[in-house]
């Protein structure tokens, strides 16, 4: 079930946009916010609040890259995959990371804490190589800064 | 020589907090829109941006005046019209636009507000990608301030004009980016690309006239508003408007985003404003303005920055934010991860992209890991051509052909060697 805050959400979305069809992908959004991913559940809930049916909404969902359809870990590490990146080394970034978590791409750690992806560019050129944890972006990364930054959200050996 | 203008970025502080609308205002913030308001008519506004030679910053270099001025009047159609700032910034080598709307968000809001006035649209979109997560957060704060202080909502300013502004956060996807893309996706649909025609200045958003416009395009509006189209022209070293925003990444010693005058030779902005090539490694090619447009190599370097030189030289101006290609970098490494960028990103619709990419871009795999065959450039040049333009439904394929296109012309001998000594040479 939708929270009282998602359900509110949704219906703040739809006083304001023009149908209620275009508030879905803000909806998911924020319902992610709440829940780190997007449930079968969530989805079967939001759809009629929309006027959409549910396989139309999961095709929305399923479009976006950035939708998780499949519960995450508590932190997600996403890698810039992009052409600055790659002059600059990110498949060393990613080895390591690799290694440091023990988990490879799409995984999430045994303590749930880190799941590793990568992203197309973050428009970070100027600090390739570049990952973003959460919301927050790191760049340019060497593997000394990345061991540093991991353990500042909690120590993924413990 | 007085220090050439900078009007995009003079007042943003690299790195720090953004400008709060008293510090805008301080700064001649919104002067441009009371002086619209009060003195110009929607008309005269669009009449002041074709003068300028405002040219479209997102890739295309479409003439902004002349778009505003295919949008129906007011008194041809009582329909509503929409105006929509394009902030998705996912073409891979680009960070010019974050530049804007984190550091200086309610320049940005001026020239949607002011775009918006000329073309009449009573409702505006800043749409976002999702991993601005700064930029997203400054111009949520940003419209709540212009709101508060009269500049957005009913009656502007004692105008009469009434435009609402929402901030859109996006959830991924290349094809956000693609115009017609980013209206099904504020519409609440997968980001697949229109049939064009009809282009969106006359049918767009739920089927009505809208505007599409880079952010660093609507930058420049409050400025032009204000100081005038001759001071627009003036800025520039050639015959298209302002200034503008070039980036430069890859192994340079100081990568970032430099505002200079349009048509800013390329020597200029590697050598003195990234400062050179980083040590050990010398250019060997670049991607001009994000990876798809075709590259360029060091006999280029002497050509202006703009639309008409760098077309003439067999590329595009594209974004305007330079990827570097060294000595020390495998070109067919390089062109291995833009192909699994555009394959990863092509939506699926028409099947020379959703099959012919994950081709090409596994047969640059094979050729990467010393795994190719003599025939397999063939296979390349023959993708180069049957996911080009005509072939395919957007310009998502022949965007990214066009940077192998120009590796297979440029660097063939590279391919060869992979091939011939089964293994790549720069490992």
């Amino acid at each position: 079930m939708l929270s009282p805050e998602e359900i509110e959400a949704v219906e703040d979305g739809k006083r304001k946009e023009e149908t209620p069809r275009s508030v879905c992908i803000a909806a998911m959004n924020f319902i992610q916010k709440q829940r780190g991913y997007v449930s079968d559940e969530n989805l079967a809930d939001l759809a009629p609040m929309l006027g959409m049916t549910v396989s139309g909404l999961e095709s929305v969902a399923t479009f976006y890259s950035l939708i998780f359809r499949k519960p995450v870990g508590k932190h997600v590490i996403l890698l810039c995959d992009s052409a600055s990146c790659w002059i600059l080394g990110k498949d060393r970034v990613l080895d390591h990371l690799r290694r440091r978590l023990g988990i490879d791409l799409g995984q999430t750690t045994a303590d749930n804490r880190f799941t590793l992806l990568t992203i197309p560019c973050l428009g970070a050129c100027d600090r390739a190589p570049a990952m973003m944890i959460d919301e927050t972006l790191y760049g340019p990364l060497t593997l000394e800064a990345v061991d540093e930054i991991l353990s500042g959200y909690g120590n993924p050996d413990s | 020589m007085t220090a050439a203008e900078t009007p995009l970025t003079r007042d943003i502080r690299p790195g720090g907090e953004p400008l709060g609308l008293r510090e805008y205002e301080s700064k001649g913030g919104y002067s441009a829109l009371r002086k619209a308001l009060h003195e110009m008519t929607p008309g005269e506004v669009i009449e002041e941006i074709k003068a300028s030679n405002l040219r479209g910053r997102g890739g295309a270099g479409f003439p902004t005046g002349m778009k505003w001025g295919f949008v129906p009047k007011k008194d041809e159609t009582s329909t509503q019209r929409f105006l929509v700032a394009n902030g998705d910034e996912m073409e891979p080598g680009t960070f010019k636009d974050r530049v804007l709307m984190e550091g200086n968000p309610h320049q940005l809001l001026e020239g949607v507000i002011l775009a918006a006035y000329a073309i009449e649209a009573t409702l505006a979109y800043v749409f976002i990608r999702w991993a601005y997560h700064p930029a997203f957060n400054n111009l949520k704060a940003a419209a709540l301030e212009a709101r508060q202080a009269g500049y957005i909502g009913n009656d502007i300013l004692g105008s009469g004009f009434n435009v609402r502004v929402h901030i859109h956060g996006s959830a991924g996807r290349y094809m956000c980016g693609e115009e017609t893309g980013l209206l099904n996706s504020l519409e609440g649909r997968p980001a697949r690309a229109r049939a064009k025609p009809p282009f969106p200045p006359l049918v767009g958003l739920w089927g009505k006239p809208t505007i599409v416009q880079n952010i660093e395009t609507l930058c420049n509006v409050p400025h032009i508003v204000r100081n005038g189209a001759e001071w627009f022209r003036d800025l520039s070293l050639t015959d298209d408007g302002g200034t503008k925003l070039y980036g430069v990444s890859g192994k340079v010693k100081e990568p970032g985003i430099f505002e200079l005058p349009m048509g800013t030779p390329i020597r200029e902005i590697i050598e003195e404003h990234a400062k050179g090539m980083s040590n050990g490694v010398q250019l060997r090619g670049l991607l001009p303005g994000g990876t798809s447009t075709p590259f360029l190599l060091d006999e280029h370097l002497d050509l202006p920055m703009d639309y008409g030189h760098i077309e003439q030289a067999g590329s595009r101006l594209g974004t305007g934010t330079m990827i570097i290609l060294d000595d020390q970098t495998c070109p067919v490494g390089l062109l291995h991860n833009l192909e699994h960028f555009y394959a990863q990103e092509s939506c699926g619709w028409c099947t020379p992209c959703r099959e012919g990419l994950p081709w090409v871009e596994r047969t640059l795999e094979a050729i990467e890991k010393g795994e190719g065959r003599p025939e397999d450039l063939e296979v390349l040049d023959l993708h180069c051509r049957l996911l080009g333009p005509g072939y395919t439904f957007c310009a998502l394929a022949p965007g990214a052909m066009d940077p192998l296109k120009s590796a297979l012309k440029f660097f063939r001998h590279d391919f060869e060697t992979h091939i011939s000594e089964g293994k790549c040479p720069w490992d």
